[in-house]
């Protein structure tokens, strides 16, 4: 029973993850019909500016502001860079390809995603990269027979906050009814006065933010980084989009805890090797089963 | 116009059905679309659908050609259940259709498009078009002759190269009929017409639809909002109205049913 | 009214670059002609991945995957069975069809973006199969060797000139097929599947069955090109046959122009030769790759050579050039 909790836990947080960097690939998706194959990237970038922070700024930030201080400051810095990259990315590689169709798009953003990948390794190497362990809380907590670690706990919170934060914005904010009107119909949603360039700006911040925001997560918790895990989380993470029925936000990250559970269960229970076997068998069971998701798609078309 | 005193005529219809439906009814999560209806269309009419927007018109149609599956119900053509088909078996059947916002194949040619009808009236496969057999050969032939004389037949014989999406508007929904009759069909199921033609535009329709109809001894269904084309070649009128049929008759007696008006204005729905 | 090209010119082009590819490897070296041959390899691939993306409009991303079965296929069974490579040439355009007729048949009827990530998934799949080494069959990451060279009774292919011959012998029939399913009713049903779905089946084209043909046909080349593959490498391993190497095909048949012959194999010669050329860069081509992507996408999205209807594409080609002159 224990072991079953713990693994429980564990797959909830790795499928947060997924969840958080889900949305990312949702929101664009709902408002653009772009398939961002660049967002794995972003969440990789995010990662590693957060790694850069950490190694030579950390004496300055923790000395002031202590350990929590300093990987707080980590996260806000890389969010932000990663707002910018955003919105710099969707200017320079997507909007002048609108106009040409879907699947110019879809080349669009793998070469955007190739570029952004191999830069990552030009910058910082092809080997992994670790987290500085030193500037990682490593306490622990004793509840009832579990042992968890604190910085998990710390993460699955921050993360199961900022999804329900993004449901609250989406579904009850100004900004979240003009992301979801954009989404249903772009030409009435600026008629009735919704800026869309703003909106893309929206999501084209918020998502990357939240990306960098879940990679300097992910650097904490599994301390080693590549510059392939935007491919590896990003095709996950997209798959949790799939399986929550794409455009939809909350589907997106419960797809993503689904997700994180059933391939935390199948490593357990099956096995390491073939686990991500097991995810894709998963994700393709259930479009053949639900095409529209588990949750169902918020897209229709009218013959 | 068809003069005050056949609504005083006793309705018959004459001819074979050609296709009927039976408390069809089609769901789509909460919103019921079709709610068991029962019509029919006989050989050699003109029946127009008709009814407000959102009645339900185009989803009969999509049924029917086989694009949706009924939740209840069953449609038959020509004594055969059809209920279920997949669409291009229906087509197979002898049914042809067009949409209401024109289904081209935009970057293909006129002629391609057109060429496209006669897909289910030939059978050479893969072995027969990589061996070019003499079949396939002669397929080849059939199909580009009867396209060619479908679109001279439409009046498009010199756009045969030109690329669809490249005509004007008019003229494709000519296009879309000359490719729907390229299969040779016994039923021309056709929605909204008219829309987006002008008027000179719409009477050519007109006047080219019945002659079909004469010629070839087709029936045709179609769905319009246009009065002028419902009251000037329909020979029978089904009125949708929330799904349901809430009236039927010649277009004459239609024209002033009460319900039918105030379907269309408004009121108790 | 402009003048029409002579008639001379207009016979030229298709002569001219046969005799140029019949001439080039009397005067290659070795080394080129293993360039040429990679070239074909890619070609094949252009074509095969054309079929299904091309003409019919799927968004196939994990195309890799049957590349891989044509390989292992010839692969095991050539060190296991020691069955002649060149008959592995058949065997393995039909295990990859099959193995794309089986796989793909539950999820054909998946919208376009549905399509497209569950092709991917499913490439994955087929790569980490091959590494886990299931039945002690695959080799695991280290995959398979000692392959054959081509053998078959006085046929011995083993050198670059030999196999240059044989993988654009392959490539000339699959050209000439594809050709002649592109002016079919079976082609012509495929592009109406791309062009509206619900138009085609309401002119009466089973959409179904022609999208699996479409993915049968694709993945059989596909495999040929796995078998060609294996055979001049006489290794298979999993990571020739990465998600990567999906998009790299994708990015053939965007570039070339979909539906267009010509357009693959431009398409081919950029991706073979590009890294060629960049060699003295090799961590910066990838990026240069990224960007002469979207370069492309927002200059030329229809392709560089993109399938002109109605008429023959050289011919126009150099009609437009022919006037540009005058």
């Amino acid at each position: 029973m224990r072991v079953v909790l713990e693994q429980l836990i564990n797959g909830l947080t790795i499928g947060s993850f997924y969840g958080l960097i889900a949305l990312g690939y949702s929101m664009v998706y709902g408002v653009l019909k772009l398939i961002n194959f660049a967002h794995g990237d972003f969440f990789a970038l995010g990662s590693y500016i957060g790694y850069t922070l950490l190694v030579f700024a950390a004496g300055l930030v923790t000395t002031h502001l202590g350990l929590w201080g300093g990987l707080l400051v980590t996260v806000a810095v890389a969010a932000l860079c990663l707002a910018v990259v955003g919105v710099l990315v969707e200017r320079a590689a997507y909007r002048p390809i609108y106009p040409a169709g879907r699947l110019p798009a879809v080349v669009s953003a793998l070469g955007a995603s190739i570029i952004i990948q191999n830069l990552i390794m030009i910058i910082w190497g092809p080997r992994y990269q670790a987290y500085p362990a030193a500037l990682i809380p490593n306490l622990k907590v004793h509840v009832g027979d579990l042992t968890l670690s604190v910085l998990q706990l710390v993460i699955l919170g921050v993360s199961l906050l900022l999804m329900m934060v993004l449901t609250f914005v989406i579904q009850k904010t100004t900004w979240g009814a003009a992301v979801r009107a954009t989404a249903l119909d772009r030409d009435t949603a600026s008629l009735m006065g919704i800026n869309f360039n703003r909106v893309i700006r929206f999501i084209f911040t918020l998502g990357p933010a939240l990306g960098a925001l879940t990679g300097v997560m992910v650097g904490m918790y599994y301390r080693q980084i590549s510059f392939t895990m935007g491919w590896n989380y990003g095709l996950k993470a997209f798959t949790a989009t799939i399986l929550g029925g794409i455009g939809n936000l909350p589907g997106a990250m419960f797809g993503g805890l689904i997700l994180g559970v059933l391939e935390m269960f199948g490593s357990a229970y099956i096995s390491t090797a073939w686990k991500d076997v097991f995810v894709f068998l998963i994700l393709i069971v259930v479009l053949i089963l639900r095409p529209n998701g588990l949750f169902g798609e918020k897209l229709a078309e009218k013959v | 116009m068809r003069s005050p005193s056949d609504s005083s005529r006793v309705e018959s219809r004459r001819g074979d059905v050609v296709v009927q439906t039976a408390a069809l009814t089609k769901v789509f999560g909460g919103l019921t679309a079709v709610d068991r209806l029962d019509f029919q269309v006989h050989r050699g009419e003109i029946a127009a659908l008709i009814g407000p927007n959102g009645a339900g018109k185009t989803t009969v149609f999509n049924v029917v050609t086989g694009i949706y599956r009924p939740e209840a119900g069953s449609v038959l053509f020509q004594g055969r259940d059809i209920t279920g088909w997949k669409a291009h078996r229906i087509v197979r059947e002898g049914v042809a259709r067009t949409f209401q916002n024109i289904r081209l194949f935009p970057n293909l040619t006129c002629l391609e498009n057109v060429m496209a009808g006669m897909h289910c009236r030939t059978s050479a496969g893969v072995a027969a078009a990589l061996l070019r057999t003499p079949k396939l050969l002669r397929e080849e032939r059939e199909i580009r002759a009867a396209a060619e004389s479908r679109l001279a037949q439409v009046g498009l014989a010199g756009s045969a190269d030109e690329l669809a999406r490249n005509i004007p508007y008019g003229r494709q929904r000519m296009l879309e009929v000359a490719r729907a009759l390229a299969s040779g069909p016994h039923l021309l199921v056709l929605d909204e017409p008219s829309s987006g033609l002008n008027p000179r535009e719409t009477e050519d329709l007109m006047s080219f639809i019945k002659a079909v109809i004469r010629d070839e001894h087709l029936t045709v269904l179609l769905i319009e909002h246009d009065m002028r084309v419902v009251m000037g070649i329909s020979d029978w009128v089904t009125v949708m109205d929330g799904g349901r049929k809430i009236a039927e008759g010649p277009p004459a007696r239609i024209y002033h049913d009460p319900v039918v008006i105030e379907a269309y204005l408004g009121g108790r729905k | 009214m402009t003048s029409r090209l002579p008639l001379l010119l207009r016979r030229i082009p298709l002569p001219l670059a046969l005799l140029a590819f019949a001439a080039f490897p009397f005067a290659a070296s070795d080394y080129l002609l293993d360039v040429a041959y990679f070239f074909g390899i890619y070609t094949l691939l252009g074509l095969s991945l054309n079929v299904v993306l091309g003409e019919v409009g799927l968004y196939d991303l994990g195309h890799a995957g049957f590349y891989a079965i044509g390989a292992y296929a010839t692969a095991i069974l050539n060190t296991q069975l020691h069955i002649p490579v060149l008959i592995l040439l058949p065997v393995s355009f039909i295990a990859a069809g099959l193995f794309a007729f089986i796989v793909t048949s539950p999820i054909i009827h998946l919208r376009g973006d549905y399509l497209c990530i569950v092709t991917i998934g499913m490439g994955e799949i087929v790569r980490l199969a091959l590494i886990n080494n299931p039945l002690g069959l695959t080799g695991g990451p280290n995959g398979v060797y000692g392959i054959d060279t081509p053998t078959l009774g006085f046929l011995s292919i083993d050198t670059s000139f030999g196999y240059y011959w044989l993988v654009w012998i392959v490539v000339g029939i699959a050209v000439i097929a594809l050709r002649r399913l592109q002016r079919s009713r079976i082609g012509r049903a495929w592009n109406y599947i791309r062009e509206d779905e619900t138009a085609a089946q309401t002119s009466g084209v089973n959409v179904r069955n022609h999208k699996l043909l479409a993915f049968v046909v694709g993945a059989g080349l596909a495999g040929a090109a796995g078998c060609l593959y294996a055979s001049k490498l006489l290794v298979v391993s999993p990571e020739s046959f990465t998600f990567w190497e999906s998009c790299l095909m994708f990015s053939i048949v965007l570039i070339g122009g979909m539906g267009s012959v010509p357009g693959v194999i431009i398409g081919a010669a950029a991706v073979t030769l590009f890294p060629e050329v960049f060699r003295t860069f090799a961590s910066y081509r990838m990026v240069f790759f990224g960007v002469a992507m979207i370069l492309m996408m927002m200059f030329r999205p229809g392709g560089l050579w993109p399938r002109r209807r109605g008429g023959a594409e050289a011919r126009d080609l150099l009609e437009r050039l022919w006037r540009r002159r005058a």
